[in-house]
């Protein structure tokens, strides 16, 4: 066969989180002359760096640095959204989205089905989420629970370089808008990202490894440790069929089932509080799906319902980690 | 004077759409409730009257007269009020919500000063897509007093936006009058402070709103930036067509009556030797219109149940549940 008529190798790159984000957002600005950036700092190239180097690319009308004016931020990107540009509207940490409720609940999640489909407001809300080196208790929060609930929206909890550039492009490209959560602690996590950035469709799980005993689900920030976990468990024989579920709106509902009704052991773990964490919508489902007799075992690992600490101990405490994954893991199996 | 006898007709649109929808209200007919602009129709239909039909604008929860004046259609709004199947929203809005994007009418809003960083950012996304159209953001006294509108005007005034804020300055913020809950001299120095250019115009003399509107918009369509127009109304009803305003100072409301902005206009014209039958011609003519609107409504279907379903999000949409 003539080597020349394969399609070519596509060009693959080893690179961190955030550098990823910022060739999503660089690809789709290419592509699309009214995607535009705006948000604190991003003309300096915002303060994690997702942005370095796109004001001399694509100039001040798309790259936009804005007052700290968050009620603005997320209106300015709707009302630009209704005449027909595609605005990603950077709100620096998530923690400070919370002065732009309105806008973001009754404003963009609301227009569409409020005038009957007239407008598709295509927003896509970066959210930089979770626990980050001593931030304390108002620049640290996991609030993603509270979006996955709102009829409207579409929620992303990438974990991977290649996942948060896939679902980056996806949510750019998507008339739906998007709230794009952000893990701060894995914005320096490494991984392969192909030079070409295909969309990656919202609500598939990456199946992260295969095991026959325990079904374990996890997104975002926590990822790595659900990873090294179940590699853990593995060396004392223990199989974990582990999920990360890169998208909360819509999920997987499919994969967790199959996975479930298999291992009949059901393991789900947040970085955020467990108490009406995203975790137990999962374990519902899964009970109301399978019948309430299939699981032998299911348990919740979240925070305790405790504000963010600043001490690092005390932040330690809290924090879900790879020795209490282990622990709940093993006593599901006892179950 | 045949300016003034447009402006006029467009005014009695507004007042019969709003009497109707009332009457229609208060025989059980509609669902939900009102929020009338009775007494406040010439600050929407001046303003409106000199944007162009691809100029935007956001409302308020009182935003019936501006949906009209920008020329949206009679019974589609009204269908809509009415919750009915042809409504503009396809009865998911009602009254609060109603929104006409094919004459640029992108939104009544059930939040006080919800429509303002809409309208700025609005105004950045035209310019983004390269066109000259402007937007006009409608709100009320009692939204200066709410954080998103130092945003907005900061955010317009920044960026040079081609934003006309119009303050429709009803003198109530829902049952408080906004005088007893703003402090400092108000809008037009709120709006100075963050260097947008303001003037007041008396909100009841249709033409004075239309020339200041069009004076200011032509400054905005320049590119001298955002512009603001304070205008003085009163709104003549309660806060809600369930309120009576009894509450209210009953010489206040006498007087107020007199300054109808319809009843100015009225004078205006006969002084100018119109025909008073020529008047109660047009007035006849809108109440008719709204009546039959009000018949298409009763008579329209209830929209199918599987619609509330709908529109709510392309990807992740809750399966239609079986009734």
């Amino acid at each position: 066969m003539d080597a020349s008529l394969l399609p070519p190798t596509p060009t693959v790159e080893t690179i961190t989180l955030v550098e990823a984000t910022r060739r999503a957002v660089a690809q789709e600005m290419r592509r699309d002359p009214f995607v535009w950036v705006l948000g604190e700092d991003v003309a300096r190239g915002g303060i994690f760096g997702q942005y370095r180097g796109l004001i001399d690319a694509f100039g001040p009308e798309r790259i936009v640095s804005t007052p700290i004016s968050e009620a603005s931020l997320m209106g300015a990107g709707l009302g630009a959204a209704l005449v027909g540009t595609r605005p990603i509207i950077e709100m620096r940490i998530f923690d400070f989205a919370l002065c732009a409720m309105d806008e973001l609940v009754n404003q963009i999640a609301k227009i569409r089905y409020m005038f009957g489909g007239q407008a598709k407001p295509a927003v896509v809300i970066r959210a930089p989420h979770g626990l980050w080196r001593s931030s304390a208790a108002q620049h640290s929060q996991s609030l993603e629970a509270w979006f996955a609930h709102l009829p409207g929206l579409v929620v992303a909890v990438p974990a991977t370089p290649a996942d948060a550039a896939g679902l980056l492009v996806a949510a750019i490209r998507s008339d739906d808008p998007a709230l794009f959560f952000e893990p701060k602690a894995l914005f320096g996590a490494t991984g392969p990202v192909p030079e070409e950035i295909a969309p990656l469709p919202f609500g598939l799980a990456r199946h992260v490894r295969g095991g026959d005993d325990l079904t374990l689900v996890c997104w975002s920030s926590i990822v790595p440790d659900c990873e090294r976990a179940a590699q853990a468990l593995e060396r004392d024989g223990v199989g974990v069929d582990l999920f990360d579920l890169r998208t909360l709106w819509p999920w997987d509902e499919a994969a967790v089932l199959a996975s479930a009704a298999r291992t009949r052991r059901l393991l789900v773990v947040h970085e955020a509080v467990r108490t009406g964490g995203f975790g137990g919508e999962i374990v519902a489902r899964v009970v109301e799906c399978l019948g309430p007799g299939t699981l032998k075992a299911v348990r919740r690992v979240g925070a305790p319902r405790l504000p963010v600490p600043f001490s690092p101990p005390l932040e330690d405490a809290m924090r879900v980690t790879e020795a209490k994954i282990i622990a709940a893991a093993k006593s599901l199996l006892a179950a | 004077m045949a300016r003034l006898m447009e402006l006029y007709r467009l005014m009695a649109r507004i007042r019969t759409f709003e009497e109707v929808a009332l009457a229609a209200h208060a025989a059980g007919e509609l669902p939900g409730y009102l929020h009338p602009s009775i007494g406040q129709e010439a600050v929407a239909a001046g303003v409106c009257s000199v944007l162009r039909r691809d100029d935007r604008i956001t409302s308020t929860h009182r935003g019936h007269g501006h949906a009209l004046a920008k020329g949206a259609e009679v019974k589609g709004m009204m269908r809509e009020l009415f919750g009915r199947a042809g409504g503009v929203c396809r009865g998911k809005g009602g009254s609060m919500h109603i929104a006409d994007f094919s004459v640029g009418m992108l939104g009544a809003n059930g939040v006080v000063a919800g429509g303002i960083p809409i309208a700025v950012g609005a105004a950045q996304g035209l310019r983004l897509l390269g066109s000259d159209a402007i937007v006009a953001c409608f709100f009320g006294d009692g939204a200066i007093n709410r954080g998103p509108f130092l945003e907005g005007l900061n955010w317009a005034a920044l960026y040079r936006l081609p934003v006309l804020f119009v303050c429709e300055d009803n003198a109530v913020a829902a049952f408080t009058a906004a005088c007893s809950v703003t402090a400092g001299p108000g809008v037009v120095a709120r709006a100075e402070s963050c260097g947008v250019a303001a003037e007041s115009v008396d909100g009841n003399d249709v033409e004075a709103v239309a020339e200041a509107a069009a004076r200011l918009i032509a400054r905005v369509r320049r590119g001298d930036g955002p512009q603001l127009l304070h205008a003085r109304t009163y709104r003549l009803l309660g806060h809600t067509s369930t309120d009576q305003a009894a509450w209210r100072d009953a010489a206040e409301v006498t007087r107020a009556r007199a300054n109808d902005p319809l009843i100015r206009a009225r004078d205006r014209l006969l002084a100018a030797g119109v025909a008073e039958a020529v008047l109660d011609t047009i007035l006849a003519e809108a109440r008719a219109e709204m009546e039959a609107a009000r018949a298409d409504a009763l008579q329209a279907p209830w929209p199918e149940a599987a619609e509330a379903w709908e529109d709510v999000q392309d990807i992740g949409a809750e399966p239609v549940e079986q009734l």
